[in-house]
């Protein structure tokens, strides 16, 4: 067991979200996050990476997580290899010539992050999972902004890491073409609006 | 730790990474004030080990809000919480890098822009070891103001006003110590009090910065 969720319940702003989220990701086992805008899929990501507690329920597995949200976390005056190389020392491994390889960003390499287009900033974001060295990698909308070939190298990437014996947490609309992938929609788990007359949100 | 030190300090270095605001405003201030308060040099030389602590507090507030907010905009901040690093020794690394970009540059720059103030020969050693004590108290307790508005918009003004209150002790001893030194007084006295500040807010105040980062992040 890599990663478990039992009865997890979320909350964003004081407004619960989801609730009795469970869910348990082995080695090498995917699962696809899937619901509509609003629905809290980010809130559920960042409560499993302990970014944000749970109202309820158990996290287990945190500590094994790699999280990617929607900002990419690079410093525009650093280029692509410094990025990479800092987010390496900062997780404790080295060498970054793989993770540049996957991603197709070694010809970018002595570029600033600055000047790079949006679907290789999020490349480099991407790439950044595969220098963690952490066996459970929970990605938010990881696709925004790729193009076919990106998404591509990105699917390859996964499969590769859970080839490898890791677990993947993916929040996505689109079809990554993961078959082995299982689908979890979080819309079932939404919560139950607050009874009218209740006001512990000011509590 | 180390890595995250090198990344801050190369980014300071770099272009728009505000290394020499700090420095730049200093100089601007001491420059300016023998023009505004006259040119007597008895008058200056009694006013500067004030205005050289007060423009070295001011200069050092005015990139405070570097520390974290450009890591927050860009989800540097929620990656680094996520990682093997403690998020205290995050706090304590980013105080130390504002201190190396911003305090230490102070420090360096005072005993010349001393001589614009007509700081009294004995004053010029006591000014430069009691900013060497005082400024990492500037910065530690800054970067407690930093992590409290990180996640506002435009958190500024906000931390300018938490923070200020909180230099105060720093700026009483520090200025002091300077101007019994430039006088010829004894100094022990407000020199230990200066470092008692400085030990305590090392000690004490990246836990509190890395308890409320954890409370902005949510």
């Amino acid at each position: 067991m890599m990663l478990e969720l039992r009865d997890v319940s979320v909350a964003r702003g004081g407004v619960p979200v989801l609730d009795g989220v469970g869910l348990v990701l082995g080695p090498g086992e995917a699962m696809v996050l899937r619901g509509p805008n609003g629905s809290g899929k980010t809130t559920l990501l960042r409560a499993v990476s302990g970014l944000q507690p749970v109202l309820a329920g158990e996290v287990s597995g945190a500590e094994r997580v790699a999280y990617s949200g929607h900002a990419d976390g690079l410093k525009a005056n650093l280029s692509v290899a410094e990025n990479l190389a800092f987010w390496a020392a900062a997780f404790g491994t080295r060498g970054i010539e793989a993770a540049m390889e996957a991603y197709a960003l070694a010809p970018l390499s002595d570029r600033w992050a600055g000047n790079l287009s949006a679907g290789q900033k999020r490349r480099l974001g991407l790439a950044r999972m595969l220098v963690t060295g952490r066996p459970v990698w929970v990605l938010d909308e990881p696709t925004v902004s790729l193009d076919a070939a990106s998404v591509a190298l990105f699917a390859a990437a996964v499969r590769g890491h859970l080839g490898a014996g890791g677990a993947a947490l993916i929040a996505t609309h689109i079809d990554l073409g993961l078959s082995e992938a299982r689908v979890l929609d979080v819309a079932a788990h939404r919560a139950m609006a607050p009874l009218p007359g209740s006001d512990e949100a000011f509590l | 730790m180390r890595a995250l030190l090198w990344r801050d300090l190369r980014l300071a270095v770099r272009a728009g990474g505000g290394f020499g605001l700090g420095l730049a405003f200093f100089l601007i201030v001491t420059v300016l004030v023998p023009f505004a308060v006259g040119p007597q040099t008895g008058r200056l030389a009694s006013i500067a080990p004030g205005i050289l602590w007060l423009g070295a507090l001011l200069a050092c507030l005015l990139s405070l809000d570097r520390i974290f907010a450009l890591d927050f905009e860009d989800g540097s901040l929620d990656l680094l919480a996520t990682a093997p690093l403690p998020l205290e020794g995050v706090v304590a690394v980013k105080a130390l890098a504002h201190w190396f970009t911003t305090g230490l540059p102070l420090v360096a720059a005072a005993p010349a822009l001393g001589v614009l103030l007509s700081l009294p020969g004995p004053g010029f050693f006591w000014l430069f070891l009691s900013l060497l004590i005082g400024t990492p108290a500037l910065s530690v307790i800054g970067a407690f103001g930093a992590a409290l508005t990180v996640g506002l918009k435009r958190g500024g003004l906000l931390m300018s006003l938490l923070v200020l209150p909180l230099y105060v002790p720093t700026l009483i001893f520090g200025a002091e110590a300077a101007r019994r030194g430039a006088e010829g007084l004894a100094v022990e006295t407000p020199l230990m009090l200066l470092g008692g500040i400085s030990a305590g807010a090392l000690a004490l105040l990246p836990f509190a910065s890395a308890a409320v980062l954890r409370v902005s992040l949510r």
